[in-house]
């Protein structure tokens, strides 16, 4: 039975939806759109519908939000809003109608990304924990961890750039981009560790390989599913 | 980003008017501050939904109906925090009087009357600091109803609670939508402590109690600019 973290939605009874929310957490670099493509190959390959949802992909504000942060020029709490926007119109649009017709949603990141990465930039948790109260609690939530200087040598090994708001460039740690880098991640890390002990996740050791990583991931879902 | 209002160790003031469509508020804040702006005082104007960078999202999505009262609850949230740290909080940390034409209290009737649960609309707002003085513009239902409507206005879709499927026309859906609005606000000036204005007199008349309000309650002298007149 589905239910919501705090008061939740107005006019969304939970009980109604019949799907299954699966989440992967983690950062940039962590394998989680590859974890997320074999997930949906090997659940539609067995008949479910799956639906996939992500962070700044809102109709509603999913340009607008890519956008600003271009520029960089929204204070910290502007842009925790902002996302939390982009989140709550995926929430109602996109989520709910996808489990409330029977089908495994698998989000690519989910509100304690958002939550971490505000609490690192100075967010009070508190205030952030009323702000999702209007979440649906997950079946599952996995965090893929990877350590900050695994992450580096992904980027680097893939020949991507490091990315401004994934390196916390915007706080000012450090005006050197590896230093910024590890320092950001780690926080970025400490804080999920405090979330996971609230709202319980499974930690998934992501410093395997893919296929090894998504074997455990599927016995995860596995359980969640069987009860479908 | 403190998730209480941060205790009164800024020097500015912060003045709020509230009331429903019609009520006059605009009119009267736009006195206040030709009053102060002539006096000499240091004073910044703000109104609610003028940021840039929110307003078009607002308008798209309000253009294409994708709203919900949760996305729009915290839509405007969002462009209400750009222009408090942008503008409100700033201006009040520089020692001016800081006029606010609308301020969390109409998100906290809208949204509540939407449907959003209240405790989570002020929490919502709670990194917003309260008013020193909240003006309620106060006036019966069917004299500010009368007021709007007298022109057959073009009225916009949110604004008249469309969204709610209170009526299909929507003068009808504005005359319910509002008078929900109304009795939120009477709850929230209690709840509050606004400063009730009667709405229903003359212009200067209620301007006169307005300014004379002000000055009991604010030590003007502390707000003198460098400025005569307009800047």
């Amino acid at each position: 039975m589905k239910k919501f973290y705090g008061e939740g939605l107005p006019g969304v009874d939970p009980g109604t939806l019949k799907g299954k929310l699966v989440v992967i957490e983690g950062p940039d670099g962590s394998g989680r759109s590859t974890q997320i493509a074999a997930l949906t190959n090997w659940l539609e390959g067995r008949g479910y519908a799956v639906e996939q949802v992500g962070l700044k992909r809102s109709t509603l504000i999913g340009a607008e939000l890519a956008q600003a942060k271009q520029g960089n020029i929204l204070s910290p709490r502007t842009l925790s809003l902002f996302y939390a926007t982009d989140f709550a119109d995926q929430l109602e649009n996109r989520i709910i109608p996808a489990l409330r017709a029977g089908f495994i949603v698998l989000a690519d990141r989910y509100i304690y990304t958002l939550m971490a990465r505000d609490i690192v930039r100075g967010a009070e948790f508190e205030w952030l924990r009323s702000v999702y109260s209007i979440a649906l609690v997950p079946d599952i939530v996995m965090y893929l961890r990877v350590t900050p200087q695994r992450l580096l040598e992904r980027y680097i090994y893939r020949g991507r750039e490091l990315d401004y708001w994934e390196s916390g460039m915007d706080i000012g740690f450090s005006r050197s981009w590896y230093d910024s880098f590890i320092r950001y991640q780690t926080e970025v890390h400490r804080e999920f560790a405090k979330l996971q002990a609230l709202y319980g996740f499974v930690t998934v050791n992501g410093m395997r390989t893919p296929r090894a990583v998504t074997r455990d991931l599927q016995t995860r879902i596995e359980a969640v599913i069987s009860s479908l | 980003m403190p998730a209480t209002p941060p205790s009164r160790d800024i020097p500015g003031k912060l003045i709020a008017v509230e009331g429903l469509d019609g009520s006059g508020k605009s009119t009267q804040v736009y006195l206040i501050k030709r009053w102060l702006e002539l006096e000499g005082y240091k004073v910044f104007y703000t109104e609610w939904n003028s940021s840039t960078i929110v307003r078009d999202a607002t308008r798209k999505g309000k253009k294409r109906n994708l709203l919900t009262p949760t996305t729009f609850s915290l839509i405007h949230c969002t462009d209400f925090a750009d222009r408090y740290e942008r503008n409100i909080l700033p201006m009040l940390k520089a020692g001016f009087i800081v006029l606010a034409d609308r301020y969390k209290f109409t998100a906290f009737a809208r949204d509540s009357v939407r449907g959003c649960p209240e405790r989570w609309i002020e929490s919502l707002y709670s990194f917003a600091v309260q008013p020193d003085i909240t003006f309620y513009f106060r006036l019966p239902l069917a004299v500010a109803l009368g007021r709007i409507l007298a022109g057959r206005p073009e009225l916009k879709y949110h604004e008249a609670g469309m969204d709610l499927n209170l009526s299909q026309d929507i003068f009808e859906s504005f005359r319910i939508f509002q008078g929900s609005i109304h009795k939120a606000y009477e709850r929230l000036s209690r709840k509050y402590r606004f400063t009730m204005i009667d709405s229903n007199r003359p212009v200067e008349v209620i301007q006169e109690e307005v300014r004379r309000i002000i000055r009991a309650r604010i030590d003007m002298a502390d707000y003198k600019g460098i400025f005569r007149g307009t800047p």
